[in-house]
């Protein structure tokens, strides 16, 4: 047993920590290779990874879109599904900053699931964030030739204070080289169903994104969020720009076998 | 000022294919942005600042009543006079009452985005009188007869062409061949045209950033001067603000400038900070006969106790327009009212409703990038969520959306049915990719697939194929114990 510094609240992590994987739906429906790539990261840290069956989607449409009852119903469910484990971690820094910081925001009058929900968030984890910080990885074992960039999703840079995390696991791969974008830290225009409520500004920010990214001369693509990759994959697609993408976690597992997101199928 | 608010959609396609708009937006982000970052660097405490700064806004609104009896109080032992106005018109009534009363004919103004709020220039120019905005921005769009498109840069949706044939086509009077192009000979001439009408003007009008309880002081902050002529020139001055401007102390407010102007324009102070106590004394070598305030409510005090109450700590920085990615796309015009950016779209149905302005605060991605820079840290894509919520209790929200949201909630607690659905789905979504792994086309996304192609799935959803894997590595294991 080891004793951690994690963030205010100093927390036990066992020696091999039980860890329950919320794969998210985005990875679940688009990209599964990207919760087998988290499998593979958690268990090679040493964690003992369940699956469990009752997981879907986290609720962000709903709670997003003003629907405060259908999003604490999904909240009780997850909650109720993944709260015997050690940790929840999630390849998703908007499902787990969804998890984490909103689902005890949905119990206000009820004392007594708000608990539940805080001691939920307090163990559950975005990927990358839960290797670095909690687990204390600091070498991924990963070969990629080449160069790539980061796009920083807005709910892992401010919702769970991810910035330095994926790119010091990056540093670790043999044979990769880091560029930074421009207004890395500019919102790629996503945002769940505002690119599709507000598909022309969504576009003229994607747009840009794109521009910036593919500036940096990297023709690989990398975030923590699929939301965020989906959108970007998808604009670079259509304009056909010489930029792939990929979750971070595919690299870092080692696991870039499948063709990228939005790329031709053999 | 009449909302357009509810034409969100529409302004934002328009501005979105404005090419000089879109030229202006561009350079936003590398001035404000960069300066505020630098300023922020440059101040460790810059962090601490704000959670005092917070504070003591938090603090002023929870008792605002004690403060604004207090402020009243000291302004009429000061020789000023305190004027409530609930509502725009009251308000617009009030200060067409002092401008009569002074037998004005010709009134200057400093930048106040209260005034934008009441509409007061219209209301002034209706009752016979002559307005000028004395800003330089603010001139320019007056001239232009356009509303403001940032709180603190209110032309900022124009570029230097554009101010050129304005300034040409207005100052008629002046050589048609003389030079314009450097930014200094346009301010030169605004100041020339202006000079004549500060010392005419028999009432000035400015707005106020902070007033303050313990002295009945206000407080206008700028980096031209305007203001300082626009209330020590003329024999009346007007301040025109809103309640929720007060801090209790002189030591409050410094506390309060030091964020603003870092936050705003990355600057330690604005040039010009001015404070106004009364009206003149014996004694005094300038300053106006009368000084009065008109403190304007207009919805602010239905705001309190309610959870939008956080939003009266606002103290018009503008950096959150600054850093929003909506507003550096479509610029402050497309909100329709007053108040753009997430400011606006948390700020504008308080005052407006939310029938009007409901596309505001959904018209986010909750990015966060607007909280992350508030001086005073106000939730404001909670608040733009607490506002999608009494939309969505209303019944405001759309049939369609509203059946695909309570169809994907179904799904969401119910896993079995969801497996059941999805393994389907997303295995015909794949087919439809085929082998581009692409689709450029999808019935009910057209939002989506209209500029960007959709990226296939894979085929099988992770959920099966994660219990496959588990029931193969199984079978291998009992093989292994035979």
């Amino acid at each position: 047993m080891t004793t951690l510094d994690i963030g205010k609240t100093s927390r036990t992590v066992p020696e091999s920590p039980h860890v329950a994987l919320f794969a998210t739906c985005l990875v679940d429906l688009f990209r599964p290779v990207v919760g087998f790539a988290a499998v593979k990261l958690l268990e090679e840290a040493g964690c003992r990874v369940e699956v469990p069956d009752a997981q879907t989607c986290c609720g962000q449409p709903a709670y997003n879109s003003g629907d405060r009852a259908d999003a604490s119903a999904i909240a009780r469910k997850v909650i109720e599904a993944f709260e015997p484990y050690d940790f929840i971690v999630v390849p998703s820094g908007s499902c787990g900053g969804m998890l984490k910081k909103h689902y005890p925001v949905l119990f206000h009058d009820d004392p007594d699931m708000r608990l539940r929900a805080a001691r939920f968030g307090a163990k559950t984890y975005e990927l990358i964030a839960f290797l670095r910080d909690v687990m204390q990885i600091d070498v991924v074992n990963a070969r990629h030739e080449g160069a790539v960039t980061y796009h920083d999703s807005c709910s892992s840079l401010r919702e769970n204070g991810i910035k330095q995390q994926p790119r010091e696991l990056l540093e670790s791969v043999d044979g990769l080289e880091l560029r930074e974008a421009k207004d890395s830290e500019v919102c790629c225009g996503f945002g769940g169903l505002f690119s599709v409520k507000y598909p022309n500004i969504s576009n003229s920010m994607v747009s840009d994104k794109v521009d910036r990214l593919t500036e940096t001369g990297a023709p690989l693509v990398l975030s923590g969020d699929l939301g965020c990759l989906l959108n970007i994959a998808g604009k670079a697609a259509r304009e056909g720009r010489p930029l792939e993408a990929r979750h971070i976690a595919e690299v870092l597992a080692d696991m870039t076998d499948e063709p990228p997101i939005a790329g031709a199928r053999e | 000022m009449k909302p357009t608010s509810h034409h969100f959609k529409e302004n934002a396609a328009r501005a979105l294919t404005d090419v000089q708009l879109q030229r202006a937006l561009g350079n936003i982000g590398e001035g404000f942005v960069n300066k505020r970052a630098s300023a922020r660097d440059a101040l460790p405490e810059f962090d601490a600042l704000r959670d005092r700064a917070k504070a003591i806004k938090d603090h002023t609104i929870e008792h605002l009543d004690l403060y604004l009896e207090e402020y009243e109080r000291k302004v009429t032992e000061a020789g000023g006079q305190v004027h409530w106005a609930a509502t725009a018109k009251d308000a617009n009534e009030i200060i067409t009452w002092i401008c009569r009363d002074a037998a004005a004919l010709s009134v200057t103004k400093g930048k106040s985005m209260v005034a934008e709020e009441i509409g007061l220039n219209e209301a002034l120019e209706g009752a016979g009188l002559e307005v000028v905005e004395t800003d330089l921005g603010e001139y320019i769009i007056q001239n232009r007869h356009e509303p403001p498109s940032h709180i603190i840069a209110p032309a900022v949706h124009l570029n230097k062409d554009q101010v050129i044939a304005d300034f040409r086509a207005k100052h008629t009077h002046l050589p048609a061949d003389r030079q314009l192009d450097e930014p200094s000979a346009l301010v030169g001439e605004a100041r020339s045209v202006l000079r004549e009408k500060f010392l005419r003007a028999e009432v000035g009008i400015t707005g106020a950033n902070f007033l303050v309880a313990e002295t009945g002081s206000s407080v206008i902050v700028t980096n031209e001067g305007n203001g300082d002529l626009t209330q020590l020139l003329p024999r009346v001055h007007i301040v025109v603000t809103s309640i929720e401007k007060l801090v209790p102390t002189l030591e409050d407010m410094n506390t309060l400038l030091r964020v603003l102007a870092r936050s705003a324009t990355g600057q330690d102070i604005t040039a010009y900070t001015t404070l106004s106590t009364g009206a003149r004394r014996r004694g005094d070598p300038d300053g106006p006969e009368q000084f009065h305030v008109v403190l304007v409510d207009n919805g602010r005090t239905d705001m309190l106790g309610t959870v939008f109450q956080d939003m009266l700590r606002c103290i018009r920085c503008g950096a959150c327009l600054n850093h929003c990615p909506i507003y550096n796309a479509v610029g402050g015009h497309a909100y329709g009212w007053v108040y753009p950016g997430p400011m606006g779209a948390v700020l504008t149905p308080s005052l407006i409703g939310v029938q009007e302005a409901g596309h505001l605060p959904n018209a986010s991605t909750f990015c966060g990038r607007c909280e992350e820079v508030c001086p005073v840290r106000i939730p404001l894509p909670k608040m733009m969520r607490h506002w999608r919520e009494r939309e969505y209790d209303a019944g405001g929200t759309g049939l369609l959306p509203r059946i695909a949201l309570k169809s994907w909630a179904f799904f969401a607690r119910h896993p079995r049915l969801y497996r059941l659905f999805a393994g389907p789905a997303i295995a015909a979504l794949a087919r439809l990719g085929g082998k581009r792994g692409r689709l450029s086309w999808l019935p009910l996304a057209g939002g989506w697939t209209a500029h960007r192609d959709l990226p296939a799935p894979s085929g099988q959803t992770f959920q099966a194929r994660w219990r496959a894997h588990q029931r193969a590595q199984r079978k291998r294991r009992v093989r292994g114990k035979r």
